[in-house]
């Protein structure tokens, strides 16, 4: 069954159409990545999946159930977590307290159990700690684990990010530029780990400006531009793609009048 | 030996400033200035739990400290409730009005929050004084004997009134510590300091960040109300004042310059403002106005609150 599927989603801010008419379904251990130049409604479309922005048209399936413009909170309860293109660390707190903090759904429990600190809610946190630190180990982090969340490299921030989402053991994950700003060696890793948990039955939609990356590890390429679909299909196909070629063509066009 | 947690060292110290305090008190006097310091210490442990913790400001919490005052004049007199069930009704009324208020304004940020809290200050202000018949209006009513402290008699522990407010309120400053402290290591603490570092990954977790924001709202309007409760208790007498707009501004600067993010520093931070007023009398008329430049400075300097930036200060000179 098909787990995540987006039919006509659509946005406008302002009049100008963000996103206009998109669809696509994500299986499990389905890698589905949205490329196109900047400014083509990736992000925006994004935003409209796990809840932030509600769509002025079109609806989002997840398993099967319409979930249009739920909360975040309740879509991440429904199996779907994320990471953000610009970060969205809990500064204020520790390398493992944010990893922690994925753990939320799975560790809260009764309020006054944890102003008591009874043995019920020592125990919840107890075992959100174990698995907070199994993840950091995972995405390399456990050395980390008591700095200051601020104080961490770029690189090491997209993976507690995305330690933090797998802490949710998300049916659907959907990965915001996740190796932006990481050095070949991470980026390598990041490929790595997404392979390992698409492996493991998760649904991906990946968001990615590395071309090289995502041709490596899609199963199946969605590309925008200036908020319509204009092709998809498996990456090899989708790069021999005129109309492909010719919207990176023209943003790089544009850049180099920019210039 | 191992080493002592956060939680542990903060009570430890806590414990002994209100057991070894006494010794050094040059009057009796003192015991009631030191249990002015943990009444208004408590109230602000629950903005450590509202600001601190989740980051969300209020400006008008005094009206929740003067439901839990009032509770205790009129709850004895109209409904024969001894005066200590009076404060548990207090923080019920409280802990509910929290939560309707709480509602529909913690939709609200920063600024726009603090204009709605402050109004439901002066609402309860205004009630306060208006409903003469009731409260006695601004010239305030007196509040029964709590009745402990003849009951510590009757058991052989003849104590002063100034010595039994003191301990009695360093104890439920104490307990209060105790309380934020757990939860700050809790699951619900961490979903707090998770929605005040970032309200859009706080959802994309789970947490459900209407819901905790208004939990923290009335457990610190319950911090609030048994503060209230305290302070009419000990002074047997109560007054519009007390959920008045200025104590509400104090309960946050008290907070804020001693560090809203941390227990012990904001108890430190109602300490020393608690007591500044009374070492500035030195400065005659000019006192009020010593007393607002040495905040000014306090904040330019020291700009985490008090604690945070003097144990940021010592720890960097280790290194």
């Amino acid at each position: 069954m098909t787990l995540l599927s987006i039919e006509g989603l659509g946005i406008a801010f302002g009049g100008i159409k963000a996103v206009h008419d998109v669809s696509l379904k994500v299986d499990p251990g389905e890698i589905v990545s949205i490329i196109g130049p900047n400014g083509a409604g990736k992000t925006t479309l994004f935003n409209m999946i796990s809840g932030i922005y509600q769509p002025d048209s079109g609806c989002v399936l997840l398993e099967g159930e319409d979930v249009t413009g739920m909360a975040p909170f309740r879509l991440a309860s429904r199996g779907m977590s994320r990471t953000f293109q610009n970060l969205q660390i809990f500064q204020n707190m520790t390398v493992l307290e944010n990893a922690i903090a994925g753990f939320h759904l799975q560790e809260r429990g009764a309020v006054l159990a944890d102003l008591l600190h009874l043995p019920s809610s020592r125990r919840r946190a107890r075992a959100a700690e174990a698995g907070a630190r199994a993840l950091l180990a995972r995405v390399g982090l456990e050395r980390a684990a008591d700095r200051e969340a601020g104080s961490l490299s770029y690189g090491s921030l997209k993976r507690l990010e995305i330690a933090r989402a797998l802490a949710l053991r998300p049916k659907v994950l959907l990965l915001d530029e996740p190796a932006a700003g990481c050095n070949a060696v991470e980026t390598e890793e990041i490929d790595q780990l997404i392979a390992e948990v698409a492996a493991s039955g998760v649904a991906i939609l990946l968001v990615e400006h590395d071309m090289k990356l995502v041709m490596r590890i899609s199963s199946h390429v969605v590309v925008l531009d200036q908020g319509e679909k204009i092709a998809e299909g498996a990456p090899a196909e989708v790069s021999r793609d005129p109309a492909v070629i010719a919207a990176y063509l023209g943003s790089e066009e544009a850049a180099h009048a920019d210039g | 030996m191992p080493r002592l947690s956060a939680k542990s060292a903060t009570l430890l110290v806590l414990a002994a400033l209100v057991v070894v305090s006494p010794l050094f008190f040059p009057s009796g006097y003192y015991y009631r200035v030191g249990a002015l310091i943990f009444v208004n210490g408590l109230a602000v442990t629950g903005i450590v739990i509202l600001t601190g913790y989740a980051g969300q400001i209020s400006l008008g919490h005094a009206g929740f400290a003067g439901i839990g005052g009032y509770a205790c004049a009129l709850a004895p007199v109209h409904l024969g409730l001894p005066p200590a069930l009076a404060a548990v009704l207090g923080v019920l009324i409280s802990g509910a009005l929290a939560y309707l208020v709480g509602r529909p304004i913690l939709r609200l940020k920063g600024y726009y929050l603090a204009v709605a809290t402050l109004g439901f200050g002066i609402l309860v202000s205004m009630v306060l004084n208006n409903e003469r018949q009731l409260t006695g209006g601004p010239d305030g009513i007196i509040v029964p004997d709590l009745g402990l402290r003849g009951l510590l008699k009757d058991w052989g522990l003849n104590i002063s009134n100034g010595e039994f407010w003191y301990f009695f309120c360093g104890i439920a400053l104490l307990i209060g510590a105790w309380i934020a402290l757990n939860l700050r290591q809790s699951p619900t603490g961490r979903a707090l300091r998770a929605l005040h570092g970032s309200e859009i990954a706080a959802q994309t977790v789970g947490i459900d960040v209407a819901r905790l924001k208004l939990q923290a709202f009335v457990i610190s309007a319950v911090y609030a109300s048994v503060a209230g409760s305290l302070l009419a208790l000990q002074n047997k007498f109560i007054t519009p004042d007390v959920a008045g707009f200025m104590h509400s501004i104090e309960m946050v600067t008290m907070a804020v310059l001693g560090g809203a993010g941390s227990v012990l520093g904001a108890i430190l931070g109602a300490g020393v403002l608690t007591l500044l007023p009374q070492v500035l009398t030195v400065f005659a008329e000019f006192e009020q106005l010593v007393l607002g430049l040495v905040m000014m400075l306090m904040m330019i300097f020291l700009r985490e609150g008090l604690l945070p930036s003097l144990l940021r200060k010592l720890r960097g000179r280790d290194e």
